[in-house]
């Protein structure tokens, strides 16, 4: 079992699943079990998408958008 | 990054929004396939601020939703036997039996003790070793692994007072069968992203080429619907249909293969009956005859006659989206999260309880 925060609530989460989850990793934990841990590279695509279909005129502000490192 | 506040950036909604309306050429319907998707949609807004041209169907994702009336009957039966403790996700307690729900049971004094996981019970299931411990385990893929698991842990322990009552629906067989329904008309569909995570990708492959429909696999947040149904758009304007990921920061390809093994460790598929639709082949799993200790139908012989309907409820069409909530005569009026007639008007993933609770349809 790993303690996982929750936005500052800790709860017990099983590894069970995911034996490769660290100290330090985000994951997705649905009833009690982690199930996925989040991938950071993919997690900026969101943000890069509409960049990418070519809409840079309209968004020269895209940065304004992306999440400001914490 | 804490990977959620950031996906419900409302310039940025906007700004998708704007996209969606520049890629759209003519009238299309999507389906969102699951019920935290529906509600993600009604209650931000993002259903009243898509063009007039995408139509939003909203699908049978809903696990409380689809489980069965007579397993509701049986796992209420249960509740009320002396010895047991029946464990449950919270929002299976106020869904209507055929007589009464769960809550009404535990109100008559049956031990009903509402659990965030499965877990839990296996750990309630040793403290109380002269009681017989059941956990009501109805899912999507998505809650498979854990309920399995629960299942491993008894069996590790040598428990023989825990078992449980399986429910579970897969989501593939259920949208194979909503795509052959002759009445409806669906373009595309947005693929329920944690049933992904735990399967995969590849069963969603062979569907969008039998049946010539783009798959998005889509997240929950506000960001994640409204890129889910651009690509969708995208697809469908170029004539294309693939099996896209919207949700990779969370769902991999090839889905959890530890998780996968759990489940069929423990779970086999079976015919199931979907609450409201009907029997779908292979749409549900039935707990293995090597762990037959551990399911409760088999260790219990209850026999629940089938009931009717209440004749006034319209959920089937809702679930497979051939009505809307508000569509239905007795929407916030009989029928209300605090007395509801079906049970899409009682889970946090019902279509009926999204719109009661935030599409401003009901006065408060």
């Amino acid at each position: 079992m790993a303690t996982v925060s929750f936005g500052g609530i800790s709860k017990e989460a099983s590894l069970e699943m995911l034996p490769d989850a660290d100290v330090g990793d985000y994951v997705l934990v649905h009833v009690g079990v982690a199930i996925s841990k989040v991938d950071e590279e993919e997690a900026q695509k969101t943000f890069q998408y509409l960049e990418e279909l070519g809409e840079i005129g309209e968004l020269t502000d895209v940065d304004e958008y992306l999440p400001k490192s914490e | 990054m804490k990977y959620m506040s950031e996906y419900r950036d409302p310039e940025l909604a906007k700004k998708y929004l704007e996209e969606i309306k520049k890629t759209v050429s003519q009238p299309w319907s999507i389906m969102e396939v699951c019920g935290g998707q529906t509600h993600s949609l009604v209650k931000n807004g993002i259903i009243d601020m898509l063009p007039k041209e995408v139509t939003m169907i909203h699908g049978p994702g809903c696990p409380v939703c689809v489980t069965p009336l007579n397993i509701i009957d049986k796992a209420i039966h249960l509740a009320l036997e002396e010895n047991v403790i029946l464990c449950s996700f919270g929002d299976m307690l106020r869904v209507p039996g055929s007589g009464k729900n769960l809550l009404e049971a535990k109100a008559e004094g049956a031990d009903v003790r509402i659990l965030y996981s499965p877990l839990e019970a296996v750990k309630i299931a040793e403290d109380n070793p002269d009681r017989e411990v059941v956990f009501f385990a109805v899912g999507f893929e998505t809650t498979a692994p854990a309920n399995a698991l629960s299942v491993i842990h008894a069996h590790r322990k040598e428990l023989k007072n825990y078992s449980i009552l399986a429910s579970h629906v897969l989501v593939p067989p259920a949208i194979k069968a909503v795509i052959d329904d002759e009445e409806s008309k669906i373009d595309g569909f947005l693929a329920a992203g944690h049933v992904c995570t735990i399967m995969g990708n590849a069963e969603y492959h062979p569907l969008s080429a039998k049946y010539k429909v783009p798959i998005v696999v889509t997240g929950f947040e506000p960001l994640d619907v409204l890129q889910g149904i651009l690509m969708v758009l995208r697809q469908l304007e170029e004539s294309k249909s693939q099996v896209e990921n919207q949700y990779a920061r969370i769902v991999k390809e090839e889905g959890n293969p530890e998780a996968q093994k759990m489940i069929h460790t423990v779970f086999e598929i079976k015919n199931q009956i979907w609450r409201g639709i009907g029997e779908i082949p292979d749409s549900g799993y039935q707990v293995r005859p090597e762990y037959a200790a551990f399911d409760a139908n088999k260790k219990f012989s209850i026999q629940i006659e089938e009931a009717p309907e209440n004749p006034d409820c319209i959920s089937g069409q809702i679930m497979k989206g051939l009505k809307k909530p508000f569509e239905c005569s007795q929407f916030g009026k009989k029928c209300k999260p605090t007395n509801p007639l079906g049970a899409p008007m009682v889970s946090s993933e019902g279509a009926c309880a999204a719109y009661y609770h935030f599409s401003g349809l009901v006065e408060a």
